[in-house]
């Protein structure tokens, strides 16, 4: 006899797996999930972005034999000192405390191979970490944990952080378990406490307040550091017109999947833009106010490979930040640790409870056992070859495109896959002259 | 003898270029400025024993990141006043804005007039007197260091208070999260006699009340949740 057929399970695409598994887990713990890490989310990005190339229109460069220039100086405003970089592409900054020293020294020294500068983080600025780095950007936090005029002034550049992707409007978090005796010193801190630091500044209170405190560093620094400000993907119009008009050299623009150490699931994955709709109103911002490529804008958050970065540098980016792919590039998530990754219940590729100071690969922890994982002049070397790796992809690129130098790349190169990403990034979708919004349609 | 650099008439790039180059020589020189009329980050980043006495009223982050310099405001500040300082002693015979002391390492902050809000807000060593009434949220995110006053105390001092002490003598409008007040204990006696000693303040110790963090919010816990 045959069997009556019935409906076969169905699962909710609103109340998915996932989405139950987090109600469950509130509930069991009364605490909101906090980890890692950038968005997870899918977002329109420069994967949909294309570039034309050259044709009947455009010459290109011969790709092995013509020079295409990557140089950047970053600071050319008001620093009598601005920053040479052989390279667009930056090193972001990351803590020591979130990160270990053997990680931090990695990044020193492989940005340092590489022509470019590694920054620091919240806590203060290391001796390995300013020994390894021939330039070394020192942040200035909120939390001012481990700030000193000595520091300042044996920094190449100051940047202050009003935000982050991850998290704009939101502060610091470093919990107990990374707060060892030395990081706990350099933070002023007890050993063990959850570090959750502010998330605005303690002096100042808007831009002009800031344009003042501008003056003071400068003052105190003999006006020969260049002055960063980092804001996270909010509203990159104001906030670039906002930080040009208190006084920055550079702006550092850091979208939606830009990591941190540590934060809410909730705050990652909800507040703010991604990078590819922030791009073009913080370059309009910036021609707005006759200051593109005077004061220079270096843009980061999920950044991977030299076709991201020759995209950010054609909707008008003077330099890219990584992050993340720097640490995934001196080891982090390495899949030779799966096993452990597993016994900490994930995969190497989706682990991101970096706050818990267990990671397997000895980055994102304190921990003296799994902080020797981390062989920092072989991960240097690692770092350089990747950062080596985006800039001859970017050049390619730049090169089939006609261009002898990278910041010669334009939006006029690119086309667009999706709608979305056509509004966002102002390109025409392809096959088209034409992007939602754009004037006279 | 005392160099006079006059502000009115000296840029102030000049000025705080003078002062930094003397600082650095250790050569503990005293120095008087003239005219501030409320200009921004006067002597800052001094690095060393020299003496500056500031005759007039200044703007925001005077005597900013000092270390070891002693210098003397005879006027009022503006705000974030000897922010970040590191050592060395700074003297407001006025008034001081808010954040004054924001950040302060280590050192001896002196206003002998009131302070306004976030006075000592993140303060990571520094010690900090008062001789008037400070307003509100001040010593918020307080890590380590002492703030005396000998007035009154706005709302919500102390608020996520870390190891930081205060001592108030008059009231306290209201205390912030997780601060509490403590038992005034001899070790804690002999350091307001110390303090108030070196500020040349009129009072004794017995006389202020102890506050400081109950910890709880050291670590998350959930029972906790509406503190924060």
């Amino acid at each position: 006899m045959e069997k009556t057929p019935h409906t076969p399970p169905r699962d909710s695409y609103t109340f998915s797996n996932a989405a139950n598994a987090e109600i469950r887990r509130a509930a069991a713990t009364g605490i909101y999930d906090i980890r890692g890490g950038g968005t997870k989310r899918h977002l329109p990005h420069f994967d949909d972005l294309l570039f034309l190339g050259a044709s009947m229109s455009r010459y290109p460069l011969e790709g092995y034999r013509e020079k295409c220039d990557t140089s950047v100086t970053l600071g050319t405003r008001f620093a009598k000192k601005p920053i040479e970089l052989k390279i667009p592409v930056t090193i972001a900054g990351m803590s020591f405390g979130a990160l270990s020293g053997p990680a931090k020294e990695a990044l020193g020294r492989g940005a340092t191979m590489a022509g470019t500068s590694t920054t620091t983080g919240d806590g203060g600025m290391t001796e390995e970490e300013r020994g390894h780095s021939e330039k070394l950007v020192y942040q200035y936090l909120p939390s001012r944990y481990g700030m000193n005029p000595d520091d300042l002034r044996r920094a190449d550049a100051i940047e202050i952080v009003v935000g982050q992707g991850a998290k704009p409007g939101g502060g610091g978090m470093l919990l107990g378990q990374k707060i060892t005796e030395r990081v706990a010193g350099m933070r002023d801190l007890p050993v063990g406490i959850d570090q959750r630091s502010a998330c605005r500044h303690p002096d100042w209170t808007g831009p002009d307040d800031l344009e003042i405190k501008i003056l003071e560093l400068r003052e105190i620094t003999n006006w020969e550091k260049p002055i960063y400000i980092k804001v996270g993907g909010a509203r990159p119009y104001y906030d670039t017109a906002l930080a040009v008009k208190a006084g920055a050299d550079v702006v550092v623009l850091d979208g939606m999947q830009g990591g941190t150490a540590a934060t809410q699931d909730v705050f990652i994955e909800h507040v703010g833009q991604p990078i590819l709709a922030c791009i073009r109103p913080a370059v309009q911002a910036l021609q707005d106010l006759g200051m593109h490529r005077k004061v220079q804008l270096v843009v980061s958050g999920g950044i991977r490979n030299g076709a991201d970065m020759a995209k950010a540098l054609a909707l008008g980016a003077d330099a890219v930040s990584i992050g993340t792919a720097a640490l995934i590039a001196i080891g982090e998530q390495d899949p030779k640790w799966g096993a452990e990754y597993a016994a900490l219940g994930t995969t190497a590729d989706a682990y991101d409870d970096w706050h818990e100071g267990k990671d397997p690969a000895g980055i994102t922890t304190q921990d003296p056992e799994l902080m020797k994982r981390v062989n920092p002049v072989e991960a240097a070397r690692m770092l350089r070859n990747y950062l080596n790796v985006m800039t001859l992809e970017c050049q390619t690129i730049a090169r089939a495109c006609g261009h002898n130098h990278v910041h010669n790349l334009e939006p006029e190169d690119l086309c667009a896959l999706t709608m979305e990403a056509a509004a966002m990034a102002q390109i025409p979708l392809a096959g088209t002259n034409w992007y939602p919004g754009k004037p006279g349609f | 003898m005392t160099t006079t650099l006059d502000l009115a008439t000296t840029e102030l790039r000049e000025v705080n270029t003078t002062l930094q180059a003397a600082a650095k020589g250790k050569a503990n020189e005293d120095f008087e400025l003239t005219n501030p009329r409320g200009a921004h980050a006067v002597a800052v980043g001094l690095d060393g024993p020299i003496s500056v006495t500031i005759n007039g009223s200044t703007g925001y982050y005077c005597a900013g990141m000092n270390k070891e310099a002693t210098i003397t405001v005879k006027g009022s500040t503006g705000p974030g006043v000897a922010e970040n300082m590191m050592s060395g002693v700074v003297t407001i015979e006025g008034d001081a804005s808010q954040y004054a002391g924001a950040t302060g390492h280590g050192g001896l902050l002196n206003i002998k007039g009131n302070a306004s809000s976030r006075c000592g807000i993140s303060m990571k060593g520094i010690d900090i007197v008062v001789h008037g009434n400070i307003g509100h949220m001040c010593a918020f995110m307080a890590q380590k260091g002492n703030l005396v006053v000998l007035g009154d105390a706005g709302d919500a001092l102390g608020d996520s208070l870390y190891e930081a002490r205060l001592f108030v003598r008059g009231s306290v409008k209201s205390l912030g999260a997780d601060c509490v007040e403590k038992e005034l204990r001899p070790e804690h006696i002999e350091i307001l006699k110390d303090l108030l000693e070196k500020a040349g303040a009129d009072a004794k110790p017995e006389e202020f009340k102890r506050y400081g963090s109950s910890r709880k919010l050291y670590n998350f816990n959930i029972d906790h949740a509406g503190e924060y």
